[in-house]
């Protein structure tokens, strides 16, 4: 057979799968919190005062990677949840049902700091406009998932359900944000943007993007940790996963 | 009337739905009396002043209307789960969808409809001005039976869970935002004179991909509920 | 030191918003593993008392 074809097989299989995620995570982990730092010192130290904004601007390096997160989270969930129902292959419906708790967490944190970057900067904690309001029915629909999939008692099914609203949910985003933008621009209110200068710096631009790529790489490390947790709960009744279990009891 | 028709499975369906529903025709009252109460407890918050409620009158009237519908949803699968005749639908040689157009369209006729003919009663406790209603009706007249067909996906994915209302309606309201948006923005812009085709048309395109995909994904989402 | 603290007078959004940030993701962190290791615990006396009760009957 390809050995491609073999290597991917290999992959969704279960105990190769722990295998890998265990030996990656650590890895993933400290790649995120270097790369992290060290954009928290490019955008908190090293790039200067913004000439409209002063020092608050800096909340935008992480309040967009978080943003950025919120969305990329959502995609990959939903390509996921597609492959699990369609192709029924369970790897996939264990990262899509994974990637939800992390990818709600990125989407809270994102309207945490933007309600609080609007406070000094447009007076207000909250606005509802487009992209505020479309944000938040993210978040909404990310609860939704994790809710559904929580409230069905057996796990497949629970995984086939939560995975369908996933896609449902993602069809929804668009049209959701295109009748927010609607009906944002009939109630001409205060239509402030987000960023004060049009084009960003170089000095502020570098640390946005190594943030950005750090929450990448964090992303996938959590996703990875929630999916090996939960591949050992559901395989219990298999002979790896009690291996698993019993061999982390001589370790601790 | 020809038997094993899927014409005929689907009117026979339709009938049976209508007698049991008539058989508890008080049930159908529910919704209306809830969208009763809530456009009561409006003026009853903010005051009694005519402009400021006219203002909100068509929002208020959609909410009162869409919170009513949600909680009625319930009643789409119900009594087929608990009598087990949902399975026998699903197990059924006709096409499930067009099995769940039949049902979500007999549901939209006992819950929605009348919540559509109490709409005017509603719009005049919020004072809003007559020449707005024709507008609040055909909105309704598009957005309710589209709010049927989005809720019953949603509906279908929580088919048999003891305490579903609150995730249904975390689950539904994604979905219905659009639809509020565009419906109660028809509403607006009719009584701020401004153009309100657009909304209108927009929820008429929605309407005629729900009228297809919606039935769909009801059976899909069912077939995954019931396993 | 105390300038750069106060960030230009936004110090309290700034650091608030920072705050946030890592204690959510810490929160992403450990709550994972929490969950995994009350799961293993669970596990492990499952297997046992499947194990006692084979031993029992054989």
């Amino acid at each position: 057979m390809n050995t491609l074809i073999l290597w991917f097989h290999k992959i969704g299989s279960p105990p190769t799968f722990h295998r890998i995620a265990t030996r990656l995570t650590p890895w993933l982990y400290a790649c995120a919190l270097l790369s992290g730092l060290v954009a928290l010192y490019g955008g908190l130290v090293l790039a200067p005062p913004d000439y409209q904004q002063s020092d608050a601007y800096r909340i935008i390096f992480v309040h967009v990677p978080c943003a950025w997160m919120g969305l990329f989270a959502y995609f990959f969930m939903a390509v996921n949840a597609f492959i699990a129902l369609v192709w029924r292959i369970k790897i996939s419906g264990i990262l899509a049902m994974a990637s939800a708790p992390v990818g709600a967490a990125f989407t809270a944190i994102t309207l945490a700091t933007g309600s609080i970057w609007g406070k000094p900067m447009w007076g207000t904690w909250w606005t509802w406009d487009a992209r505020l309001t479309s944000e938040l029915v993210l978040l909404f629909l990310y609860l939704g998932v994790i809710g559904l999939y929580n409230a069905i008692e057996d796990r497949v099914q629970a995984t086939r359900a939560a995975a369908f609203l996933a896609l449902i949910g993602i069809v929804n985003v668009p049209i959701v944000h295109f009748s927010v933008s609607w009906w944002n621009t009939l109630h001409q209110g205060s239509t402030v943007r987000l960023l004060g200068p049009s084009r960003i710096d170089s000095s502020m631009l570098w640390p946005l993007l190594l943030m950005a790529f750090a929450t990448h790489v964090w992303f996938f490390a959590s996703v990875l940790v929630r999916s090996r947790i939960s591949l050992v709960e559901l395989e219990s009744g298999k002979d790896w996963a009690r291996k698993v279990a019993l061999g982390s009891e001589a370790r601790q | 009337m020809r038997y094993g028709t899927h014409t005929s499975a689907c009117l026979a369906l339709v009938r049976r739905d209508l007698l049991l529903s008539w058989r508890r025709r008080g049930d159908a009252l529910n919704p209306v009396l809830f969208a009763l109460m809530v456009v009561v407890l409006f003026p009853l918050a903010l005051g009694p002043e005519p402009n400021q409620l006219a203002r909100m009158a068509g929002g208020v009237v959609f909410v009162a209307l869409l919170l009513a519908g949600l909680l009625a949803l319930d009643s789409l699968f119900r009594g087929d789960h608990e009598d087990g005749s949902l399975e026998q639908l699903v197990l059924s040689p006709h096409p499930l969808p067009l099995i769940l157009a039949s049902k979500i369209a007999v549901h939209w006729l006992i819950t929605g409809l009348p919540l559509i003919l109490i709409a005017p009663l509603l719009a005049e406790m919020m004072y809003l001005p007559r020449t707005v209603l024709p507008t609040l009706l055909v909105a309704l007249a598009l957005a309710t039976p589209l709010l049927s067909l989005l809720g019953a996906v949603c509906v279908a994915l929580t088919v048999g869970m003891r305490r579903s209302g609150m995730l249904l309606a975390l689950l539904v309201l994604p979905l219905y935002v659009p639809v509020l948006i565009f419906a109660a923005g028809a509403c607006n812009a009719a009584q701020s004179g401004l153009p309100f085709l657009a909304p209108l048309l927009w929820l008429g395109a929605a309407l005629a991909l729900a009228l297809v995909f919606a039935p769909l994904a009801c059976a899909a989402a069912l077939r995954i509920s019931i396993a | 030191m105390n300038e750069w603290l106060s960030m230009g007078g936004y110090g309290s959004y700034v650091w608030s918003s920072y705050a946030i940030f890592v204690v959510v993701l810490l929160i992403d962190y450990v709550a994972p593993r929490l969950r995994g290791r009350r799961m293993l615990i669970e596990l492990r006396g499952r297997l046992k008392r499947e194990q006692k009760r084979q031993e029992k009957s054989a």
